[in-house]
Formats: structure tokens, sequence, C-alpha cells
């Protein structure tokens, strides 16, 4: 791979989002090992100040790509932008954050570029001179270490928190903001954005619970989640669920804790028949302390857990709720 | 409308992985399978279409022979026939490959309104797959669907954000949707649908049906080598009970929330 290393930024309205700042320092830190350098890409304008907090970091240089149809975003006009700077600036790697966003458009830029796009990156390796980038198919069960085989540009997803934004280096002069044109004018945007809106329906506030008592796939169907309700209602703690859980209907959706539905960050987090997904563990690893409860003990929840029981919930969730009123009184 | 359903044969949920000998791949002897989770609800999504409009549904997999078994599956759950790359050449692709294939597949049947994929597999997890075969195709795509209403010439349909927000978007067709998972209730094969789709035609085609050389697809088509599989490193910090004994490990859980984690 020859060229530069570009970090694409995502931004909101009070610019950069966190996860820009995951990906320019992952953009430093295998720049640092290949000899590359590193440009900030920042897209779209009215983003509050995304291209002077890219430009504080320490990078070459921020690309900073303008035009009126990329608001609101759509694939087809981030798709036509980005495709535009890669052919004419031509990096070696191009890294995103693995948003939402991203997960929309950079298959398609992959294609329309006929190249390789390692999607949701948890570290690197650098063998040889040559970058391994490790990623956890099978829900996370596994790790895959992944290689380009073209020269590139090639492109490359990386988790949420998988890189700590907070390291990213800082430069002792602000980098210079470059405009790329790339005039989209001829572009034709297929998709037409009618509305964007949050729901609230009697939404429950987790985020305020002491003690979360969460219920996962494993309680096998809606009848049995009586047992993880007393549970909680023993803890003193709330009721949450996994996403499977929702979906089925088991219970609402404002009970959802993850990446789409709630975050939340309680004294206490019990984890019951729950695997332990990125997209469950966003919402719930600020938690102070972690109980998960998995007849599997490869689960990944036990990877951020405190206190892991291995064993089947049917028979250990109700001693624990007989012993925690024991000792509650 | 004429929808063309992509479905991916995974590993059942819980199922037991096993690393095979090559340092590579999963060893597939026995391995209990399913259709993809939300590949299910894709399908369900377009049977309930067609019902609704009229048209025909099209189920198209890329998979070894073995993933006949999914194929039935969703005949016996209502989609009118298959296409199935089984071929040796299509195998071990990465999302790149397979989307090249599939595109290919989906060029070859006249008049399709819509394709619709999951918004990422179970096992390869890429979250790439229907996308790339959006603009493989060169049609609009959207993803992330929790709502399809069909309008004239077009869908109105409802994308999922970050952090409880959504979208509703407006695309012709025809298009590409991805899938998430719960925007339907899956329905279960019947007795009859089972018995039914014995008879459903499946199509298998090969790299020259789809004007595609064997360099395009499978391993040969890939644009990432997957270099080892392993296990993750065991980074647990958790303190682990056993629960053969859960009167034991109750015991022992609440003693360490007390006393260490002073949380009780
Ligand atoms: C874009 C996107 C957004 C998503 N958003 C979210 C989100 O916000 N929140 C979320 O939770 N997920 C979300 N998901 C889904 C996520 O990827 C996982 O599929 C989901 O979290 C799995 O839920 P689970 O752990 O309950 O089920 P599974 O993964 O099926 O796990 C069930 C667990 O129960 C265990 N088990 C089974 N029986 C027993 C028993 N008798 N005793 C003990 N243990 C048992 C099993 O060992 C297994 O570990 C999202 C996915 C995507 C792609
Ligand atoms: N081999 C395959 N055959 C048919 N459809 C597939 C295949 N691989 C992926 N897909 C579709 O693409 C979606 C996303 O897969 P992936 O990009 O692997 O995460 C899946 O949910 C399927 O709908």
């Amino acid at each position: 791979m020859a060229g530069a290393i570009w970090a694409v930024t995502e931004s909101g309205g009070d610019g950069l989002k966190p996860v820009s700042h995951e990906v320019i320092f992952a953009a430093q830190v295998i720049g640092d090992a290949l000899d590359m350098p590193v440009e900030a890409v920042v897209t779209s304008a009215g983003d509050g100040d995304a291209a002077e907090q890219a430009a504080a970091r320490e990078v070459g240089c921020v690309r900073l790509i303008e035009d009126g149809k990329l608001a609101p975003y759509t694939p087809d006009a981030y798709t036509a932008a980005l495709r535009r700077a890669i052919e004419a600036e031509e990096p070696g790697l191009v890294l995103f954050p693995h948003t939402y966003q991203v997960r929309d458009y950079a298959p398609r830029l992959a294609a329309a570029l006929d190249t390789g796009f390692v999607s949701d990156v948890v570290g690197h390796r650098v063998e040889d001179g040559d970058l391994v980038l490790v990623r956890q198919p099978y829900q996370g069960k596994l790790n895959a270490d992944c290689v380009f085989t073209g020269e590139g540009p090639n492109l490359a997803s990386l988790q949420a928190g998988a890189y700590l934004g907070d390291e990213a280096a800082r430069g002792e002069s602000p980098a210079e903001i470059v405009e790329v044109d790339v005039d989209l004018s001829d572009v034709e945007v297929r998709t037409e954005v009618l509305d964007t809106f949050q729901e609230v329906e009697d939404t429950v506030d987790l985020s305020r619970s002491d003690v979360i008592v969460a219920v996962g796939r494993g309680i096998g169907d809606e009848e049995n989640l009586e047992i993880v309700r007393e549970l909680a209602d023993a803890l003193g703690g709330q009721l949450a669920a996994s996403r499977p859980v929702c979906d089925n209907e088991w219970l609402p959706m404002d009970r959802q804790i993850g990446s789409s539905g709630q975050t939340v960050a309680p004294r206490l987090y019990v984890a019951v028949g729950i695997s332990g997904a990125i997209q469950h563990i966003v919402g719930m690893k600020g938690s102070q302390t972690v109980v998960a409860i998995n007849k599997d003990p490869d689960a990944p929840i036990f990877a951020v857990s405190d206190y892991g029981v291995v064993g089947d919930l049917f028979e250990i969730v109700p001693e624990l709720t007989r012993r925690v009123k024991e000792v509650k009184g | 409308m004429k929808i063309i359903v992509c479905i991916k044969q995974v590993p059942e949920r819980d199922a037991r992985l096993r690393i095979a000998s090559d340092g590579k791949s999963i060893d597939e002897t026995g391995l209990a399978t399913e259709i993809n989770e939300s590949d299910q609800y894709a399908l369900e999504a377009a049977l309930r279409l067609v019902e609704e409009h009229g048209g025909e549904v099209v189920v198209a997999c890329l998979g070894p022979d073995a993933a006949q078994e999914s194929i039935r599956r969703a005949l016996a759950m209502g989609a009118d026939r298959a296409i199935h790359l089984s071929e040796d050449a299509f195998q071990d692709g990465d999302a790149a490959a397979t989307a090249r294939a599939l595109a290919a597949a989906i060029e070859t049947e006249e008049e399709v309104d819509l394709v619709m994929a999951g918004l990422q597999s179970d096992d390869a997890g890429w979250a790439q797959t229907g996308v790339l075969v959006a603009e493989r195709l060169g049609w609009p795509s959207a993803t992330l669907i929790m709502e399809i209403e069909a309008e004239e010439g077009g869908l109105k349909v409802k994308r999922e954000l970050e952090s409880g927000w959504f979208q509703w978007v407006r695309l012709p067709l025809p298009a590409v949707l991805t899938i998430q998972s719960g925007i339907n209730t899956v329905r279960y094969a019947t007795l009859k649908g089972i018995m039914g789709a014995k008879k459903k035609e499946i199509k298998t085609l090969s790299p020259d049906h789809l004007g595609l050389d064997a360099g395009d697809v499978g391993e040969a088509g890939r644009r990432i080598e997957i270099a080892r599989l392993y296990e993750p490193e065991k980074t647990a910090e958790a303190e682990m009970i056993e629960g053969d004994d859960a009167v034991k490990a109750a015991d022992v859980l609440v003693d360490r929330l007390q006393k260490e984690a002073r949380v009780l």
C-alpha cells in the first residue's frame, strides 16, 4: 500500500463525533508503523467546527469535502463524493468509523472502486511490513486476521471503542485545511429524505436506574420472563433486555439496551442469557459491576463482566433471587 | 412486484464452532444450520409485500449443496422459487466476491422490482453484501429498514439510525433494501408449505451462465484474504463461578456482591 492513510470522520451538530477521534488515532498508530502520512477527511458543511477540531490533531492535513448535495446525508451523494476524492488523491488506506452511516454507503464505495473493505475492525498488527486487520466474525465468538489482496486504495471500518479517541495526538500547530473539489452537480441523488425523528412512546428512562437486570434470548420464551422479573424485584432494580427479546415483543422496545436502544451505567448490571454482542455491550459497558449468567463458558459477555456464573439460568436465577431476598431481609 | 431475497445459510446460534484444519474456516461436518436471522425477516417482509400487491418472491442463495436445506425452508415459508449458486467456484468468497456473483445472478432475472437482503450475516458479519449488490446493479439502496410502504413507482421506508433515531426515506424502484431484525414477526412453515416446497424450482447457475470468470468469484475473486481464524484470547478479568451447584453459586455470588463489589 502506498499513499496516505485517510481518517474519514463523522460529525453532528457539535462537531466531530467521538468515533472520529478514534479513527484519527488508529490512522496515527498505523501510519507510524507503516510509515504512511495521515490525513483527516471531513465531509459536509455546517457541522460545528469539525474541520478545525480535526486540524487540531496531529495530521498532515485535513481534506474538507463540501457540497450542497451532502446534506442531508444520502448514500448516492456520499459514495460519489468519496469516490471522486479517493480517485483524485489516491490514498493507500481509507479508515472509517463503523457507524450506521458508514454501513449505508461504504460498501457502495468499495464496489465502485472494486477494492477490499474490511468492516468492523477491532485491532491490527503489522507483520513483515504488512497490515493485518483483526475482526470478530461469528457474533464476536472468533477472531479473524484479514489482509488486503490488492494495493489499494483499500477500505476498513473500525468498531466503536476499539481505539481510544482520547489518545489521538494533537499537533503543535493546526494542520492545513485543504478543500477537495468533488463538484456533485451531475450526481443523481435517488433517495429522498423525508423525516428524521426520535420515537418517544412512554419511554422508561433506564439510564437513571441503579440496578438493571437484563434478559436475553437465552430465556427462550416470554412465559419464562417471570423468574428474571422476580430477580429484578428482589434487587430493587429495573428489567431490561437485549434486542431479540424486544424483536420478539416479549418486552417493549423501550427496555432495550444497546446501540439501537438505551445506554446505561448502573451500579449493578446483571446479564441473564445474553451472549454479549458488541451492539449490546456498547449500551452497558459503563456499568460499575457486571454479572453475567450464561451456560456457554466462552460467551463474549464474560469478557466485560466482573463476575461470571457458568450454568443454566433456569436453575441459577431462582436460587439467586432466594439468596438476595435472604440477605436483604 | 417481483422480489429477490438473498438468504445465507449460517451455523445455528448456539452451535459449537470448531476451527477446521486449515486454520482459516469452520469445520462444517455435522454443524446445525439455519437461515441467517435478518434474512428470515427480509423473506417475511417480501412475502407480505407480494401477498398485498401481487407478484413473485424468488430466493437467491450462494452456498454449498448443504444450503439446500435453508432454501427448502424458505420455499416452505412461501417463496415461489429459488436460485442456488452451489458450484465450488462460488464458495469461500469475501463479501466482494459473493456480491459480484449474487448481482450477476439477479441480472439473469427479468423485471426485478426489489432486492432484499439481511443487514448482516451472523457468521461473517461483513454488513456489506446487500449494499455491494446495489452498487453492482446500479440501483439505489436503503439500509436497516424497519418499515416498508409501497407507493406508485417506489417505496417509502423507515430506516433505523443510532440511539433511538429513525428516518423515513423515499426511493424509486428497482431498489435494494437491507432489513433489520424485528421489522415483523416471522411466520412458521406450515405442513402444507413444507409439502408444496418439494415441487418448487431450484435453479442452479454456473459462473459461465452469469458471464463471470472463475477468477471473479469465490476464493479467487476475493479482495480480502482471511489469513487465520482463531479463538480470541481470554481477557476475562471476571471471577468465574461454577454454576453446576446453583445454591452454592448463588451464595458465592451474593457474598461477592455484598463484600467485594458492595452493591447489595
Ligand atoms: C445494527 C445492529 C444493531 C443492533 N442493536 C442492538 C441493541 O441495541 N441491543 C442488543 O442487545 N442487540 C443489538 N443488536 C443485535 C446483536 O448483534 C445480537 O444479535 C444480540 O444482542 C443478541 O442477543 P442475545 O445475547 O440475547 O442473544 P444470543 O446471541 O442468541 O445469546 C443468547 C445467550 O443465551 C445463552 N443461553 C441460552 N440458554 C441458556 C440457559 N438455559 N442458561 C444460561 N444461558 C443460556 C447462550 O449461551 C447465549 O450466549 C444489533 C445488531 C445490529 C446488526
Ligand atoms: N452467500 C450468500 N448467499 C445469499 N445471500 C447472502 C450471502 N452472503 C450474504 N448474503 C446476504 O447479504 C446480507 C449481509 O451479509 P454480510 O455482508 O455477510 O454481513 C445477508 O444477510 C444476506 O441477505
